[in-house]
Order: structure tokens, then sequence, then C-alpha cells
């Protein structure tokens, strides 16, 4: 498998300017929460930080059953009933957060959604660490509209960057300040998203 | 070259006449800042040169202050640190110390304005300081080094003695070591010939410090440029000086002049001092011993009434006459002239100390310090106007040193005496004052207001601080520098000669490397050097 393989993990299904909706190619196998990926756009890259994964049937008709009680294991159960993974799919949506064009990274919304079908990966080391240069995207998370908690999903993804940066600590203290610095009037929430990234 | 200083934090609000806020950036530490440190400020256009005057908490949150953060968590401390939680600096700009182009130019400027929104705020360093205060030379004296700091800070002397100017503190706070630093300063660097009236005998030769170590004054370390005059002959053998002349008062020397200014010390009524010049007009220069001897005879009753004199006053005249003729010093006849002989000196190039001994009378002092003064003033005064019409040369510049100033200062006879005058004009006939002064508040205020720089060491009493400070801009902020100077060897320097106010720690002075550094300095003096080394 070549590199560009591992880092595959789904296509655009649905596009939107401030976000998408990509499905895995295989079934449960999804970025992480708070993870960045990234997808093509003509001349540019749109990054995308994952927030929601969702497996259900492809038919919105048809609710997957329970099948499994007489199986010793789950990968029994899909042995037994091979046709099943072909009824399901998994999804993830990514919300916007930049996107890069002629090598300079933007942290604010491209000005083209990315195209359907285009294909999503998972960002590697390298381009973790130049995007998380700036922490501006902060800002785009905590006004944006999601179903989990802001707070939530925003120490998800510092935990999540902070795992490739040479210096963790001083990363995730540099975006506590930023935060802080955003958050400034609302000690309350600050206080909720540093308790779900320290130490 | 130093290491430019990291930036402390940002310029935030302010306003030319109450100075900056500065807000402090997070990995500066509110306590790292002390009340009276320098700062630059990295305005748009200019840089600016300023003090800090207060240091401040603040929060973005109340929050914060009312449901204080687990202070366990070093991580959540360390965020809110210059964010949520911060220091911030009350600072005043003095100057401008480059970038445009009058301070390019002419050096550091006073400010006119305030550095804009977000400027860049350091904490001052060497080079800046040099820049503003100036480095060693032929000119600057180093006097000490600004609180808490390494740098020197450096004093142009020339351009000091240009006024007349004042040392002030509370006794025991160092005036006496500031004066003989700065009185070694002007021998070798300002151009001037000094006559120290020594009330203490304290500047010649050895004077004393609080341990009863004794000192070295400058005779001692200058040899070929300090003579000392002495009042008390006895008193200098004893103490092993090496005098150059004993200074004696004839009667026929002592001028009505002269005694108005002693109306206080003797308890002189009105009448008593305008009887003193109907005696001159009676008995032209011999009236002192005259009128003394005046016995109770019927012909000085006769005298009296003719000059309509009353008996209480005459009594009152003599008694004070007579505290005078019990001076060791004045005589009736004496052989050389002191007032010629300080001269003399003074011509020469020499400084004139002259020494007290037993005689710290403050009667004794105001007489001689007065009456040589006038005296000494007047030649000044006839050769500088000869020398303006183009006959001859003005004479060297002469720098009158007195302490208890306020006995010669005070409201009440500023007006009159030669040393109000003096320190009113300016060097006009090239004489200015250095007073020494325990008491500042007894000075009149307008002579104080014409002194040119001060230099005040702690003031204990509310009034004295005020009355050093008057007219100064900044007074609020400088009164409580001022307050905050420790009982010993601190001052704070301000006016004419120096760009801005500086609390300062003067020059450690009695050791053995300290009288060699005044050799060492910059200087154009090979003589002085010898002195030295010939000492050592
Ligand atoms: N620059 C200095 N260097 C060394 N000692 C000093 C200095 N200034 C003051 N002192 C110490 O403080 C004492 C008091 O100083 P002094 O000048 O006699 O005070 P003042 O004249 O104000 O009464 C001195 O005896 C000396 O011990
Ligand atoms: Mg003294």
């Amino acid at each position: 498998m070549d590199t560009e393989e591992i880092q595959r993990v789904g296509e655009v299904i649905r596009s939107a300017t401030s976000g998408f909706t990509a499905q895995c190619y295989e079934l449960d196998r999804f970025p992480h929460l708070g993870g960045l990926v990234k997808t093509k756009n003509i001349g540019a890259q749109i990054y995308g930080i994952v927030f929601n994964a969702t497996t259900g049937g492809i038919d919105p008709g048809r609710k997957p059953l329970a099948r499994g009680k007489d199986e010793v294991s789950e990968e029994a159960l899909y042995k037994s009933s091979p046709q099943i993974s072909k009824l399901l799919k998994s999804e993830f949506e990514a919300l916007v957060v930049g996107y890069k064009e002629d090598n300079k990274v933007f942290q604010y919304l491209p000005p083209q959604p990315a195209p359907i079908h285009s294909f999503v990966y998972l960002c590697p080391t390298q381009e973790v660490i130049e995007f998380s240069r700036s922490f501006e995207f902060l800002y785009t998370l905590l006004n944006s509209a999601v179903t989990l908690p802001h707070e939530e999903l925003i120490a998800a993804v510092l935990r999540n960057m902070s795992l490739v940066q040479e210096d963790k600590h001083a990363f995730l203290v540099s975006a506590g300040k930023h935060l802080a610095t955003i958050l400034s009037g609302d000690f309350n929430r600050l206080r909720t998203i540093l308790e779900r990234i320290r130490q | 070259m130093t290491a430019e200083n990291k930036r402390m934090g940002i310029v935030v609000s302010g306003s030319s006449n109450k100075g900056v806020e500065v807000r402090l950036d997070a990995d500066t530490s509110v306590e790292d800042m002390v009340v009276g440190r320098y700062v630059t400020i990295e305005g748009q256009k200019r840089r600016f040169f300023g003090m800090i005057t207060e240091v401040l908490l603040g929060v973005t949150d109340l929050n914060l202050t009312q449901t204080p953060p687990d202070t366990n968590d070093p991580f959540i401390a360390e965020v809110l640190a210059g964010t949520g939680t911060f220091g911030t600096l009350q600072v005043m700009p003095y100057l401008t110390i480059g970038g445009d182009i009058d301070s390019a130019v002419e050096g550091p400027q006073p400010v006119k304005t305030v550095p804009s929104h977000y400027s860049a705020v350091k904490l001052a360093d060497d080079r800046d300081i040099e820049l503003v205060f100036g480095k060693e030379d032929k000119e600057r004296f180093w006097i000490g080094n600004p609180l808490d700091m390494e740098t020197k800070l450096c004093l142009n002397l020339p351009e000091l003695v240009k006024r007349s100017n004042g040392i002030f503190g509370k006794s025991g706070t160092g005036k006496t070591f500031l004066t003989r630093m700065l009185l070694i300063g002007m021998l070798q660097k300002s151009a001037c010939v000094n006559l120290v009236f020594d009330m203490h005998s304290e500047y010649g030769w050895a004077g004393t410090s609080e341990k009863g170590r004794s000192v070295k004054a400058l005779k001692q370390l200058f040899p070929s440029k300090v003579a000392v005059f002495t009042l008390d002959e006895e008193n200098s053998r004893n103490r092993g000086v090496s005098t150059d002349f004993v200074v004696k008062i004839g009667y026929n020397e002592i001028e009505p002049e002269d005694m108005s200014l002693l109306r206080q010390t003797l308890n002189l009524t009105d009448a008593a001092v305008e009887a003193i010049y109907q005696m001159r007009r009676k008995f032209g220069n011999e009236w002192f011993i005259r009128t003394s001897e005046l016995d109770d005879s019927e012909e000085t009753k006769k005298l009296l009434n003719r000059l309509n004199i009353h008996e209480s006053t005459f009594q009152n005249l003599q008694r004070g006459l007579n505290t005078i003729k019990r001076l060791p010093f004045i005589q009736q006849k004496t052989e050389q002239n002191a007032v010629h002989r300080v001269i003399e000196y003074l011509n020469r190039g020499m400084n004139v100390v002259l020494e007290f001994g037993r005689y710290t009378d403050i009667t004794a002092y105001i007489l001689v310090a007065n009456l040589l003064t006038r005296r000494i003033y007047s030649q000044y005064r006839d050769k500088t106007e000869k020398a303006m019409s183009g006959a001859g040369e003005s004479p060297v510049p002469l720098v009158i040193t007195i302490e208890e100033a306020h006995k010669f200062l005070n409201h009440d006879i500023a007006e009159k005496t030669i040393f109000g005058t003096i320190a009113r004009e300016m060097r006009k006939y090239n004489v200015t004052l250095l007073v020494i002064d325990q008491r500042p508040s007894g000075i009149d205020e307008e002579i104080m207001s014409q002194m040119g720089t001060k230099i005040s060491c702690l003031l204990d009493n509310e009034r004295d601080m005020d009355s050093v400070l008057s007219g100064v801009s900044g007074k609020s902020e400088l009164k409580s520098v001022l307050a905050k100077l420790s009982a010993k060897q601190q001052a704070l320097i301000f006016g004419h000669a120096v760009p801005m106010p500086v609390a300062f720690q003067p020059r450690e002075y009695g050791s053995a490397e300290s009288y060699k550094s005044f050799s060492d300095t910059v200087n154009d003096s090979e003589q002085a050097k010898k002195d030295i080394e010939d000492l050592w």
C-alpha cells in the first residue's frame, strides 16, 4: 500500500462552504473526533475538522437489526451474514476551518466548497504542525453550528494536535492563552475547555 | 554591546499629562517590575524614554476575582497569566531619544506627545541610559548609578555650574559625602574654581564617616589643586592639616552690611541695625571698635542723644558687637588681607577650602562667609564688567559652597544678602552657589525656584519635600520617589543639568579604590594622577 492509501479516509458525498460529509471506504473506519482532514478543490486544499461520525443503513427506510445472538464474536457475525456490510455505511462530518493555496495556509473559509466525490485524507504530521502554528481556527470552531458542545470539540482538536507537537505542554499553554483572549469575558467556558486539555 | 532587552508589554492607553498604561506580556512577571525603573517605548515615529511610576494587577473577567480558579493547577495558572489575569504599569515618558529629527541632531528631547497604541515597551538598556545621561568624558562626571542599575549616571559639570544649585536632605543622609564628591568632579571637569565655607572642617582635609572612620578629603587627594585656609590654626595643626593660610579679620574690615545679616543670630533689633549705620557715619572705618568701646560716660550719653539712639538699643548693639569681638580670629589688626589671599589663589586656579575648626557657631559662619563673599563678589563683578567692555579677561568662574543655607537665604533676608543676589542672577558675574541644607523649607521660595539643579536625599518633613519640588512638573510622582529613598546614600536629582529626574545611588566614597577611581576617570589633569600616585 502506498502512503496515500493509508491516509485516505473517505469521499465527499455532501458539500457546503462551511462543511462537508464524507463516506468512509470501510465500515466504522473513521478518523478521530477533532482530527484534521483535507480535501482538494481546484488549486486549493480545504481543511476540515472531524466532528460527527455515524454508521447506519444505506436505505434510510431499513433499520439495522441485532443479529449476533447466536454468534461467538463480532467477526463471526460478519462472516455468517456477509451481506450486511453492503447494506451499511459509515459517514463523518467535517467543519471547514481553512484552506491552503500557493503553499499558504489561510484559517478562514475558502472561496469555493469542496467538489462532491473529492477524496478526503488524514493530514500527515507535518501538515498538522504547519496548520496549528496559528490558532485563528479556534474562533471558527467556537462559532460553528455543530451538534455537540463546542468545548468538547475544541478540547478534542487540541488534544489531537498536541500529540504531534515537539513541545506538547507549550503548545497547549499557548492555545489556552489564545482561548483566554477570545473568551476573555467568559471564564467558565474557558475553564471547561482547559480542564479537558490539561495533562 | 549589551543584548537588546526583551519586550515586556504594550501601551494600551495614556495621556500626555499622566503618562501611559502598559499591559504586561504573559511571560513578564509583575514582580520583576520596580517603580523607578527606566523603560523605552518604541512608538511609530519616535522612541520614548520613561520611568515606571506604578505597578498594578488586573483581570478581564470579574469571575476571576470572585471565584478564583484552582491555584494548585499550574496549567490553568500558566494559561491565565497575562491573559485573564495580567499586570499593568503606569509609565511616565520624559524624553524622546531618537527617531525624530530633533533628537537625532540635538540628543534627547522633552516629550510633548504619547506613544501610539500597542507600542512595545522594554526595559532601558545601558546604551539607552548612556544616550540620555551621557558617558564619562572630559565634561561629564560619574556621580553614581540609577537605583537598581549598573549603568553609570553622569553629570555635565560645566553645564551644572552655570547656575546655582542645591543639595538637600535630612541629617545623616549623605549630603556631605555627595558634596565632597561633586567638588572633586568640579575641580576636575567643570572649568571653574571652588570656594568652600567648610563649617565642620570636612572638605579640605580628613572628614569622618559615621563609623568614626576618617575619609580623605580634597587636599589629600589633589594637593596641587586645593588650598586649605583655616580660621582656627591650633585646631588645624592638632588635626595634622597642612594649611596654606590662616584667616584673620580686622575690626576695620567689618562693614554695616556684614552685620545686618547677623540680625537674627545676634538678636539685634531693627533699631540696633539702624544704629550701626549711624555709627559708621560717625566713626568711619573705625566704627566697630569705637562703638564697642564706648563706655557709660556722660559723653556717650550725649552722643547717643544726638544720634537719637535709645539706651536699650545701644545695649542691644553692644552685646552683639561683643559677641563678635570674642571670636578669636577677629583682631585689632591683621597682617595680611584674607580677601586678597583668597582671590589670589582663585586666580591661580586653586580651589580654596576655608575650615572653621572649633568655631562652628553659626554667628562666626555667617559673618565670615558673608564678609568674604561680598568682597570677592564685588571684585568678580568689577573684573567681569571690565572684561565685557573689552578690558582684560573675565575671571575664572567661581562656585561658592555654603552650608546651613537657610540662614543666609531665608525669606526675611534673602532680598538683602549677597547670597540672595548671587542665587538670583545666574552667573552674571561668573559666580554661582552650591548650597547645602537640611531644612529647605526655610529657604526663600523664589531663591529655591531659581536654583538650576537640585539633588535631594531623604527628607522627613512634608514641607521640606514640597519646597524642594516646587515648580517641578510631575511633582506628585517625584514626591513618591523622594519619599521612598533609603535613609542613606540615595538621592534624587532633577533640574537644569539633567535631561530628566533620576533617583540614584551616589558613588561610594571612602575606600582606597574609591580614591583611585577618582583619578582614573577621564580627566585632563596629569598632575591629579600624580598626586594620587604619590599618596599610594
Ligand atoms: N557616597 C557615600 N559613600 C560612602 N558612605 C556614605 C556615602 N554617603 C553617605 N555615607 C555614609 O552616611 C553617613 C552620613 O553621611 P553625611 O554625608 O555625613 O550626611 P549629612 O551630611 O547629610 O549629615 C556617612 O558618615 C557615611 O558613613
Ligand atoms: Mg553633613
